[in-house]
């Protein structure tokens, strides 16, 4: 991910609250992944508008841990869902 | 034995009927009839039982889906039910107008099936004249539309040669993923297996293929491949382990374990219509019988691998094997292994052999 881009979620991908886990819940085409407390931090701020940059900033402002941890966690979780075409970066 | 946990995916089989007759259908070779089928009022308690249980997941499927009537008003009451709704589809039946109304009721995702890239193999594998050009069209508006596509090519021996094809059709038609999912062999493929079972050769090529592709369009197109399994040394995980994530539902609400699993004589179903989902999925004895590693016998209750893939696929063992419980025989600790893949290359190599295809289910009931 680059500073400026532009994380969205595609259709067909949304975040849902699974009362029956008591957990969130990504689900997308022929996938439910469940999502830790970081990761729905992060999906959460994924909105289409938000850059990449601005993301990190606000959850380095939340959470009490350096930015490049953030980041470097961030990244990690969104270069995986891109592969999986389960996020894509806004044209 | 560990907590059973809720399933996460549901495969509910609206109907068994079908315009199309492909030869390696996975519906069972005794279908139901039309008159069994579950009404709009059932299947959408049932969803709601569902969603309550804990499946996050609903493929609605068949036969066709769309030769349901009221397959918008099922949609319309799956996304009710806080359901994420797939459907299944070979195309044959859905019109533009039907997409949108599938649209306006909420529809996450598309998983449209491909016998060929060309109309003379996909016509003539999926027995129906016309069906090719009519899926082309299908696929147009569901791009117009913008659902999520999924591209769903089942191969084998006949039509591996157009892998490529097929991925650069995904390609074009701007698919997220694409399936290539090698026939599995139950039911009506079992009847099949010298016309269709791919050679070693065509099924180590596809591998290369995928392989490449997979690089190659990394972050554009989402390849999952089914490879040929009898020609594996590992058995395939089968359902994620049986009673362990998934079910299935018939089209007269029998609850299975998985498509295949009334091809095992001695399991008895239980049906929606009697029975709570959740109390199926926790306490029948279908669901029971082959959850968790209990059941195994030796190589696999010793096996390192039996939390892995659960000792394959039990119907497989059945149908090969003639035991339910035994090691499914694709894997290489089963002593019927080399006999099975023995068995792969003489199917692989037989010449001549006529498709049999999927007959309907029958007009009227059976008394």
């Amino acid at each position: 991910m680059k500073p400026d881009d532009i994380p969205c979620l595609p259709r067909g991908v949304r975040l849902h609250n699974d009362p029956v886990r008591g957990q969130w819940v990504l689900l997308a085409p022929e996938r439910a992944l469940m999502i830790d407390m970081v990761g729905h931090a992060v999906l959460s701020r994924v909105d289409g508008h938000r850059t990449y940059r601005e993301i990190v900033d606000e959850l380095a402002g939340s959470f009490d841990a350096p930015r490049e941890e953030i980041s470097k966690d961030c990244s990690g979780l969104m270069d995986a869902l891109r592969n999986r075409r389960i996020l894509d970066v806004v044209k | 034995m560990t907590a059973v946990k809720p399933p996460i995916a549901m495969l509910a089989e609206l109907t068994h009927r079908c315009p199309l007759s492909c030869p390696y259908c996975s519906n069972p070779v005794q279908m139901a009839v039309r008159e069994n089928e579950l009404d709009t009022q059932v299947w959408t308690r049932v969803f709601r039982e569902a969603a309550d249980l804990g499946v996050l997941q609903l493929h609605l499927s068949g036969g066709e889906p769309a030769s349901r009537p009221d397959l918008v008003e099922l949609v319309d009451a799956a996304r009710d039910a806080g359901l994420y709704t797939n459907l299944i589809t070979s195309g044959i039946g859905l019109t533009k107008k039907r997409l949108d109304a599938l649209d306006a009721a909420g529809l996450d995702h598309v998983q449209l099936s491909l016998q060929g890239t060309n109309a003379a193999m996909a016509d003539r594998i999926g027995g129906y004249r016309g069906g090719y050009d009519r899926k082309m069209l299908v696929a147009e508006w569901v791009g117009e539309i913008g659902f999520p596509l999924t591209l769903n090519f089942v191969v084998h021996r006949q039509n591996l040669a157009q892998l490529p094809q097929a991925l650069a059709m995904a390609e074009k038609m701007g698919a997220r993923r694409i399936e290539i999912a090698t026939v599995q062999f139950h039911g009506w493929a079992l009847k099949n297996r010298d016309a269709l079972m791919p050679t070693r050769e065509q099924a180590k090529h596809a591998g290369r293929i995928v392989a490449e592709v997979r690089e190659r369009l990394k972050g554009r197109l989402v390849v999952d491949y089914v490879p040929a399994d009898y020609h594996e040394d590992f058995p395939k995980r089968c359902m994620g382990g049986w009673g362990t994530s998934g079910l299935n539902i018939g089209p007269d609400g029998q609850v299975l374990p998985c498509h295949a699993a009334q091809s095992i004589p001695h399991l008895k179903f239980e049906s929606v219509k009697a029975r709570s989902l959740a109390k199926i999925w926790y306490e029948s004895e279908a669901f029971n019988m082959y959850r968790g590693t209990g059941w195994m016998q030796e190589p696999c209750k010793s096996c390192d691998r039996k939390t892995i893939d659960f000792g394959g696929c039990r119907c497989q063992a059945l149908a090969i094997v003639g035991d339910a419980a035994a090691t499914d025989p694709v894997c290489s600790k089963s002593p019927h292994h080399s006999a099975l893949q023995l068995q792969a290359d003489a199917h692989a190599s037989s010449e001549g052999s006529a498709l049999i295809y999927r007959l309907p289910p029958e007009k009227t009931v059976a008394h």
